[in-house]
């Protein structure tokens, strides 16, 4: 190789490299940037939360919306989980003999991770997909510039009661999921694998302690906080029309659903470490 | 009184507003003309606040507004009442509810007070007995009266209206552009921003005239300077023809 083309190569790959650790860079840098104007953006909502005017008609309306409406799909969805992982629990521990332990085993998982994690994507497929989708809505025909043009400021009366309601009652439907969730592991449990009642109960009794329903809900409390605030950013950032407004229900139920993975890690991390 | 000074905005390379220096008199009727995409819109967003220049001043009833911040332009955004182009109405509020928000929001009337205020710029908007109804149910006309009786309801100091007659009927058009000038003669103080394509509205109604042109302004004055004037760029846009000097795309 001359030593024209060997310069010529290596310059090549120089600026391929400069071009990759730019681009990677870059990207890295946004996604920082990002990450602090949502912290940010999180501040200004607790900012709002304690500054008058109180909007207490909206957050019941959302407390309706959120919570109640999404009630019938908890139960649903809480039994079927409950009762199916008691079958297969159930299943395991019939081996040893020791079905029953089932009810106490499900309940623990359930506290602990099932019934957070499955009640966030439970409601942020119904309640979170509707708010991105209200408030794109909003965004993209101007009704978002009419408030602010209103003197209005559209965290105060838009996102503060979305997000005060999620971390009210999505706690609150964690603790009904977690206590169907064992209703229906005892259906499992009393119906397949004959369990006696009381031992289920005894077991249920000893095994499951306060603290980890305590864990269970403090990890709801957060989730919801994400999951509320992230729904409503996307809407209010969402920009070019219907599309826009697709595309931005698309990116905050995936957004959540990340996040509040990544956070379960975390939260289960500190929960055996630090115990 | 509203100046703009030097006030540029762009977009990337898209330069919208270029060095622009602008009056608007307190108490009159002005209408800032010209074709899409010259930044109308973008004008009054600054006026507002809506929008921050890349540089230049911006001074409402002599103070400059330019590095207000956010509590700052709440406050100033109170003076304001602002028709939007598509109206903007809350989908899920009823046409009554529209109209009391910004009433509820920044007003110690009593409910009563309040309602009594919001029938009384329905009818004035024509548009009796309607409070009932969501905007969905309402033609496009309806709508901007709805809208236009929202920006009214607080009897604001300067109103801006983002082009108040488009899409409509002729009609429609003729009461708007009534009301408009109705308005400027009952309050002497208000002043009126209007951003629009309607030649013969503006020459109808304006005490005075900007044309913008490129991000600057190309021509300002009365109704007759625009009537009487010579500039190529304003004869073409009079006469609605493709060809001439202003570029279309």
């Amino acid at each position: 190789m001359s030593e024209a083309s060997k310069s010529l190569s290596q310059s090549k790959s120089k600026s391929i490299a400069s071009i990759l650790v730019g681009g990677v860079g870059g990207k890295v840098a946004s996604k920082i940037s990002e990450l602090g104007s949502y912290f940010l953006y999180l501040k200004e909502i607790a900012v709002w939360t304690f500054r008058p005017p109180f909007r207490m008609s909206l957050l019941v309306q959302q407390l309706e919306f959120i919570g109640n409406q999404s009630l019938n799909i908890i139960i649903i969805s809480a039994l079927s989980v409950g009762a199916a992982f008691g079958l297969q629990i159930g299943g395991i521990f019939a081996v040893f003999g020791a079905e029953s332990m089932l009810g106490a085993a499900t309940a623990k998982s359930l506290c602990q991770e099932m019934a957070p994690l499955v009640t966030l994507i439970l409601v942020t497929g119904r309640a979170g997909s509707s708010m991105t989708a209200e408030l794109a809505t909003m965004k993209v025909n101007e009704q978002v510039d009419a408030m602010e043009a209103m003197a209005v400021d559209p965290i105060s009366y838009l996102v503060v009661p979305r997000v005060l309601s999620s971390m009210m009652i999505i706690p609150l439907l964690t603790g009904i999921f977690i206590f169907v969730g064992v209703i229906g592991a005892y259906i499992s449990g009393v119906l397949f694998y004959q369990v006696d009642e009381g031992l289920f109960l005894s077991k249920l009794k000893i095994l499951v302690a306060p603290i980890d329903l305590w864990r269970g809900l403090l990890k709801s409390f957060a989730f919801s906080i994400v999951m509320s605030s992230l729904c409503c950013r996307y809407g209010l950032n969402a920009s070019g029309g219907a599309k826009g407004v697709g595309k931005a229900t698309t990116n905050s139920v995936v957004a959540v659903i990340l996040a509040v993975l990544g956070l379960d890690v975390i939260f289960t991390y500190f929960q055996i470490v630090v115990g | 009184m509203i100046y703009f000074k030097n006030v540029r905005k762009a977009w990337g390379s898209h330069v919208v507003l270029d060095d622009l220096n602008l009056h608007i008199p307190r108490g009159k009727i002005t209408f800032i003309l010209g074709k899409s995409g010259e930044g109308k819109s973008v004008t009054i967003k600054h006026i507002m606040g809506l929008l921050k220049p890349d540089h230049g001043r911006i001074i409402v009833d002599d103070v400059d507004i330019t590095d207000y911040n956010i509590d700052e332009l709440r406050i100033l955004r109170q003076k304001f009442g602002m028709l939007f182009q598509h109206a903007a109405l809350f989908d899920s509020m009823t046409v009554g509810e529209n109209v009391l928000f910004p009433l509820s929001e920044h007003t110690k009337m009593t409910l009563p007070a309040m309602l009594n205020r919001v029938e009384e710029v329905l009818e004035q908007s024509g548009l009796p007995n309607m409070q009932h109804k969501y905007p969905t149910e309402l033609s496009t006309g309806e709508k901007k009266r709805v809208g236009l009786a929202r920006a009214l309801v607080t009897k604001p100091q300067i109103i801006l209206y983002d082009e108040p007659t488009t899409g409509m009927d002729p009609l429609v058009c003729e009461m708007i552009d009534d009301l408009i000038v109705k308005l400027g003669k009952d309050e002497k103080d208000l002043t009126s921003v209007v951003i629009s394509h309607d030649l013969k509205a503006a020459l109808q109604c304006a005490h005075h005239i900007v044309f913008l042109y490129k991000g600057k302004i190309a021509l300002k004055g009365s109704p007759d300077d625009f009537r009487a004037s010579e500039d190529a760029v304003v004869r073409q846009f009079f006469a609605g023809k493709v060809e001439g000097p202003m570029e279309f795309f």
